[in-house]
């Protein structure tokens, strides 16, 4: 018997694929988002308060994962951006290979934001890279503030946390601090915004959160550093 | 449920590693998954088990090995294991720590035998 060691990513095609559209956004000055939640949390309603929010002509461009439907692309080309669906048929997270595939024929030198809004999963999306500069976790408070420790992985991987539909606060039992204390106890440096999609509140933080990371991204293409 | 699509990258990492060792047969494949790789050993097993039924693969042994959340003190450098995520340094009592393993998703090793070599028994390990 021979024992060879792999010691390598179960997931090394994926990470590889993820790693050159990472370089690729970089060298384009792209911030790219990717952002995860479990169906029906408002993901598609926080992307359409944001493109709602950017001037007609702003460098934006979404990609928007289902298992079926156009919808939600239907709902986001309201907006006038580039907006295309990526149908997976069954797949229930998209992984780097689907986002190459549907940004060949978009030149990258057009765009200084790329947002992907993943499969409505809170568990399979977080195992693959996306080439993102980071991922965000939206919960919603009609969900139960122990998802985090339920769901330990996305809130660790997440720079930011958007607890959304705080509008309804006032009619279920959601503990809003206790949700923002479980997602802490899994990433002690996660950020986290709160927000309605329906009232606009706590809108106007995430837009900042957005901009500035934006911004520092751009700054980066720049000032190359070295 | 993304196990069967893991599953099927380690079965394609044992038929690439398996080609370079021309005259053997793979036995056993060994993996390492982290605590918050969201990755359930039990939904992985059984669709390696899919898989590599009724294949040349079919005795292909799967060795799970669990990593748990692991951080270091930034103050005194300690490493230590994370229980019911308390990320206190249990030597200086600091609260600066940092997580430094515990999302591995990762392929540990290969054993290759002699065709037929391969011990028969529990696919399970």
């Amino acid at each position: 018997m021979e024992r060879v060691p792999l010691e390598k990513k179960v997931l090394s095609e994926n990470d590889r694929i993820a790693a050159d559209l990472r370089a690729r956004f970089q060298e384009h000055g792209v911030f790219c988002l990717n952002l995860i939640s479990s169906p029906g949390s408002g993901k598609t309603s926080l992307l359409e308060c944001t493109l709602g929010a950017f001037p007609r002509h702003d460098r934006v461009a979404v990609l928007t994962g289902d298992i079926q439907t156009e919808n939600d692309a239907i709902r986001l080309k309201r907006f006038h951006f580039p907006v295309k669906q990526i149908t997976t048929g069954g797949t229930c997270h998209l992984d780097a290979r689907m986002i190459e595939r549907h940004l060949a024929d978009w030149p990258l030198e057009d765009l200084d934001l790329l947002l992907i809004e993943n499969v409505g999963n809170l568990v399979c999306p977080s195992s693959y890279d996306l080439g993102e500069a980071a991922k965000i976790v939206v919960l919603s408070v009609t969900e139960g503030e122990d998802k985090p420790l339920k769901y330990p992985s996305i809130f660790f991987k997440s720079d930011l946390l958007v607890l959304n539909k705080i509008d309804l606060l006032p009619y279920v039992p959601f503990d809003i601090n206790a949700a923002a204390d479980n997602a802490r106890r899994i990433h002690p440096g996660i950020e986290i915004v709160k927000v309605s999609c329906l009232t606009g509140a706590g809108l106007h933080e995430w837009m900042m959160w957005l901009e500035q990371r934006r911004r520092a991204q751009k700054q980066l293409v720049q000032q190359p550093v070295g | 449920m993304h196990e069967m699509g893991i599953a099927n990258s380690v079965i394609e990492a044992v038929r690439k590693e398996a080609a370079r060792h021309p005259g053997t047969q793979p036995c056993k494949v060994g993996v390492r998954i982290g605590e918050l790789a969201a990755i359930d050993q039990d939904a992985l097993r059984f669709c390696f088990e899919a898989i590599a039924r009724e294949t040349d693969l079919e005795s292909l042994q799967l060795d799970v090995e669990v990593c748990p959340r692991r951080h270091r003190c930034s103050a005194c450098r300690r490493e230590f294991v994370v229980h019911d995520y308390d990320f206190r340094c249990p030597q200086c009592a600091s609260l600066a720590t940092e997580c430094i393993s515990g999302d591995e998703l990762e392929l540990a090793y290969l054993e290759v035998e002699e065709y037929g070599a391969c011990p028969a028994g529990e696919k399970s390990s």
